[in-house]
């Protein structure tokens, strides 16, 4: 049994965008895998600079939408045929074209919901308590400042190596992750 | 202005800025989360708030004397037994449209105006359906009651009636207001992991920490919430659309002359869009005023807002005309009629004040010197929000108190307690949206900071 790192990881502090899409691409190429990129605002092409290729968000939401057409019809379907039929002017019983808007509503209510909560789930959140929180400079990572973090478990990770190749990158500044 | 500003690369042949030239990353996040952490709130949010909460007062008398004798308080009778309740509720719902439209319609058109003003906007929607949801609520006569509405499994064996269109509303109106809650707050996680990472008081920390959910800035995190969010944006688009449409189907699925017509859904939802957008220039205006944020929510936010007005306010003079035109030319008695005393019967001073109001007045908009001066947008918007109100009134009063049978006639007028409980709800939704702007950041931080001039480290290239 391996003990565990007393490391999280290196984390580089970089200016803006710009500098940091470039080093997560020259990370990518130097074989790091596991690693992320911490930003103030969602950068286009980091994800996949950073090898993330897809999401299953789209799958969730149209899942959850599914469930909520079929789950919402069948609903009404069950309340007005099975469980209190009444004779409404002679209405059919399964009058199913009164039935859409409601039907309609379910299905956005739920794929709103699996979008939030399958976002939460993939994400992991909430998790206060991660790592690169123990980083004083991270509180940079909200408001103006771009992180790359290459951590401990990537299986290419060397300490002294890691660090020289992240200040190689041109960042502010290297810090490390305490676990 | 300096070339290197991101609009000039839009192609847009638009000249104003969308944001302050000298702003920078440091300068929109110390500006947005100064508003909440540091600087005092000043004297007008006092004066704004303090009124707000004094109309709060006058809706909790209000509804304890509605409470205690019931809607009869009201100037609700047999044959106008909706009245103000349902004016109120129409208007409120169809202010909210706004939020919902700058925060998603404008996503999905990739629409980089609206990030100045989308989470104000998106606070209004919810401030405002909770204003509308109130009345249908007050107005069941037993509020206490109103969970009758929802399916549940309930020992009195009964269920709720689907083949109506108020028991559509519920669903409606509740899915909107939830799921509108959901976007907002999704759209707020980014800038509460600011908020909370800019708290000096280690309490404040704390909350904002439990409120962002250990948000971090992931590049993974930010990829998948940029799909949720787009995803969330793309069906909350028919689903505004749906609302307005299922409020319009409580008229139209009526045979009451005036309310039965198939015009009424594309008609309500414009009528929605246009008083919403109404709402956020009144809102907008004097809080940008306020708290010094003419470099963050420009003269052009402003401009594009009664562009947008004018637009929908043409559809919904293009409804009244086919309205009256359809009237007509169905040779039906009851809709002529309907008609003709809506212009020239006992309420037909709100029809012309109604044309005014809602029709005439609007159209300076297309002058150019009026929608780029902010006093004038300022007053056109509150005949908007006027002239709306009055359109809800006419629709509703007018048709009930004369439908087909001249014995089932009658007059309406609103009591003091229908004006005190619409006052009310103003100071509700005045004081929500003054507590918003004083506890949570009121521009998205993390969308402006994608707009800031790129010699300042913006990522626009």
């Amino acid at each position: 049994m391996s003990t565990p790192p007393v490391s999280h990881g290196l984390l580089a502090e970089f200016d803006d965008a710009k500098s940091l899409l470039a080093a997560a691409r020259r990370a990518y190429q130097a074989g790091y895998r596991r690693m992320d990129a911490y930003t103030p605002l969602p950068v286009e092409g980091l994800a996949e600079a950073l090898g993330i290729r897809r999401t299953w968000v789209p799958l969730i939401v149209l899942l959850g939408g599914l469930g909520g057409c079929l789950g919402g019809f069948f609903l009404q379907y069950w309340i007005a045929v099975m469980d209190y039929p009444i004779n409404a002017g002679g209405r059919p019983l399964n009058s199913w074209p009164s039935f859409i808007p409601v039907t309609f509503e379910l299905t956005i209510l739920a794929a709103a919901f699996s979008a939030v909560i399958g976002l939460f789930a993939l994400c992991r959140l909430p998790w206060p308590s991660h790592p690169v929180f123990n980083v004083p400079a991270f509180e940079q990572a909200t408001q103006g400042r771009f992180f790359l973090c290459i951590e401990t478990r990537d299986p290419r990770f060397a300490a002294e190596e890691t660090r020289r190749f992240l200040a190689g990158l041109g960042p502010r500044e290297v810090h490390d992750v305490p676990a | 202005m300096p070339p290197e500003l991101p609009h000039r690369a839009t192609g847009t042949l638009e000249e104003l800025p969308l944001i302050g030239a000298g702003q920078d990353y440091a300068s929109v996040t110390e500006t947005i989360s100064g508003i909440v952490l540091t600087r005092p709130a000043p004297p007008a949010w006092y004066v704004g708030a303090g009124v707000g909460a004094l109309l709060v007062g006058v809706l909790l008398v209000a509804a304890t004397w509605l409470f205690s004798w019931g809607v009869g308080v009201w100037g609700i009778d047999i044959p106008v037994g909706w009245g103000f309740a349902i004016v109120n509720f129409v208007w409120w719902i169809g202010i909210g449209h706004a939020g919902t439209l700058i925060s998603a319609i404008l996503l999905l058109m990739r629409q980089r105006w609206r990030q100045s003003i989308n989470r104000f906007a998106e606070a209004m929607t919810l401030f405002a359906v909770m204003c509308a949801g109130m009345f249908p609520l007050f107005h069941l006569g037993r509020p206490w009651f109103f969970y009758w509405l929802f399916p549940y499994p309930s020992t009195m064996w009964v269920q709720p009636q689907f083949r109506s269109p108020l028991v559509w509303d519920v669903f409606a109106v509740s899915t909107y207001f939830t799921v509108s809650l959901l976007f907002w707050y999704l759209g707020l996680i980014p800038d509460l992991a600011t908020l909370r990472d800019r708290a000096q008081p280690v309490w404040l920390r704390r909350i904002f920490a439990i409120l962002a959910m250990g948000w971090r800035g992931s590049a993974a995190h930010w990829f998948n919430f940029e799909m949720a969010y787009l995803l969330l944006g793309g069906i909350a688009t028919p689903l505004v659309v749906s609302v307005h449409t299922v409020v319009s189907f409580d008229f139209s699925i009526g045979l009451v002359p005036g309310w039965h017509s198939t015009i009424f859904p594309p008609y309500f939802v414009a009528g929605a869009i246009y008083s919403g957008f109404a709402m956020v220039l009144v809102l907008t205006i004097p809080i940008r005023k306020i708290y010094g944020l003419e470099e963050l929510i420009t003269i052009r936010h402003l401009k594009h807002m009664g562009e947008v007005m004018l637009a929908t306010g043409l559809i919904v003079a293009y409804g009244y005309l086919m309205e009256a035109f359809i009237a007509w030319y169905s040779g039906n008695i009851f809709e002529r009629y309907m008609m003709w005393n809506r212009m020239f019967g006992h309420y037909g001073y709100f029809f012309w004040l109604l044309m005014l109001f809602n029709v005439l007045i609007p159209q300076l908009i297309w002058i150019k010197r009026v929608r780029t001066s902010v006093p004038a947008l300022f007053l056109i918007a509150l005949s908007v929000l006027y002239g709306m109100w009055l359109e809800r009134y006419v629709i509703i009063v007018v048709s009930l108190s004369r439908d087909f049978t001249p014995s089932a006639w009658g007059q309406y007028a609103g009591t003091i307690w229908d004006y005190l409980t619409l006052a009310g709800t103003i100071g509700f939704f005045v004081l929500m949206m003054f507590l918003f702007i004083r506890l949570l950041p009121m521009i998205s931080m993390f969308e402006l900071r994608g707009i800031v001039p790129r010699r300042s480290g913006g990522p626009t290239s």
